[in-house]
């Protein structure tokens, strides 16, 4: 038996009460889902995916603009999505009534894609755009939804297609 | 209770079966999406890539994300003759808003990049407070509630993929659009290619494409000598890409 045990025995006590006092506080700071999955807060998970929206998709537009669809099937732009010309529109499929999606400006739009440049594939149809319509819009001519220009319209337009 | 061995034998596999419902966890949220069905990666095809800017401008309003930073941007390489290792590389404005003409000598090409939602994360790895982490379903996601801004990770990526917002300060990276992936949309970068360049790919559904592309085609992932288990896989990427 130790001579002055009431020593150790306080001693004991104070670190009893400091585990106590850090348990309660770490159980307080440290978050519930944390550790769930690994070393962070699995709740953080749940918050990232609850963030809205902004592009709709193109099943959702073409659930409503279904005459643009039909046009769409008869030429090339069939594989471009919607939102990749009209931009994010979610809001408007929410609200199709109140949103309306700003007009797009075909100058700028058709130029992203159609510019030539020769880092682009060599079968992708390239033109340029001051050459084949010196700075006139692209709807000028085309239907940017089929932009194939009939027969008869082409002879009459010289387009100068450039091929790099 | 005093433990003896046969009681302390008896005790091991009731704890094996009680530590089975720890591990499990709560049931997820979302009744719908179930973290444990899916891998996610992307398939980036390079010859299909025009450039135009699309993915940088749809994951902008997507995601929020500030002007002059990217989640995702295109690069232009321009590779003269046999000079593989000494490439031409510019990104002007992420490609946002395309490309100026090049020179049309050697070989140009546009390679997509984003983050590549490594299943070894450097980035994750070096992160002090667990406020980065790759979910159980294979995303590399940022807890800016934990994020401390320390720009540990930001060095980390070997793909600089990552940056410190400048209104939070906290770090910021693609989240694989996982608001959309979980409510069963496609990412908005894959959404709006025009081209199909850029494809969400469920690695562990057996029935998304990406399985038979991978098994027909050559596909190589950015810096496979840095073992991150990269889940961006690229179809026909030259050489001489970084």
């Amino acid at each position: 038996m130790f001579k002055d045990t009431e020593h150790l025995i306080r001693l004991a006590a104070v670190m009893i009460i400091a585990l106590a006092v850090f348990g309660v506080v770490r159980a307080a700071v440290v978050p519930k889902s944390f550790g769930q999955y690994g070393h962070y807060r699995a709740d953080a998970i749940a918050d990232i995916a609850a963030r809205p929206i902004a592009h709709a998709g193109h099943e959702v537009c073409e659930g409503c603009h279904t005459d643009v669809v039909e046009v769409k099937k008869l030429g090339k732009h069939v594989v471009v999505p919607c939102e990749a010309c009209h931009g994010a529109q979610a809001n408007h499929a929410d609200d199709p009534a109140t949103i309306k999606p700003p007009k797009t400006d075909t100058a700028v739009v058709c130029s992203r894609c159609h510019e030539a440049n020769s880092a682009k594939p060599k079968a992708f149809p390239q033109v340029v755009t001051a050459e084949h319509s010196g700075g006139l819009a692209c709807d000028t001519c085309h239907q940017p939804h089929r932009p194939k220009i009939e027969e008869e319209k082409t002879t009459a337009k010289t387009t100068t297609e450039v091929k790099k | 209770m005093d433990i003896t061995r046969r009681r302390m034998l008896l005790l091991l596999p009731a704890a094996a079966v009680a530590w089975k419902y720890v591990e499990a966890g709560t049931p997820e949220a979302s009744p719908n999406y179930k973290m444990s069905e899916h891998w996610w990666g992307m398939l980036i095809d390079i010859p299909k890539c025009i450039g135009c800017g699309s993915c940088v401008r749809a994951c902008a309003a997507e995601n929020d994300v500030p002007e002059g930073y990217y989640r995702t941007w295109i690069e232009r390489y321009h590779v003269a003759d046999w000079k593989i290792e000494r490439p031409e590389v510019e990104s002007p404005d992420g490609g946002k808003q395309g490309f100026p003409p090049n020179q049309s000598d050697g070989k140009n090409f546009f390679v997509p990049k984003l983050c590549n939602h490594c299943a070894d994360s450097p980035c994750t790895q070096v992160c002090p407070v667990g406020a980065t982490f790759v979910s159980p379903d294979g995303v590399v996601l940022v807890d800016k509630s934990y994020c401390l801004g320390c720009r540990y990770c930001v060095q980390a990526c070997p793909y600089g993929c990552r940056f410190i917002n400048p209104k939070t300060n906290t770090a910021e990276k693609c989240t694989l659009c996982y608001h959309r992936i979980t409510k069963g949309l496609t990412t908005a970068c894959c959404e709006v290619c025009p081209t199909g360049a850029r494809q969400l790919a469920d690695l562990k559904n057996p029935k998304d494409p990406i399985h038979e592309f991978l098994k027909t085609h050559m596909v190589q992932v950015l810096k496979p000598h840095m073992a991150t288990g990269a889940k961006v896989f690229y179809n026909g990427m030259d050489g001489s890409v970084r």
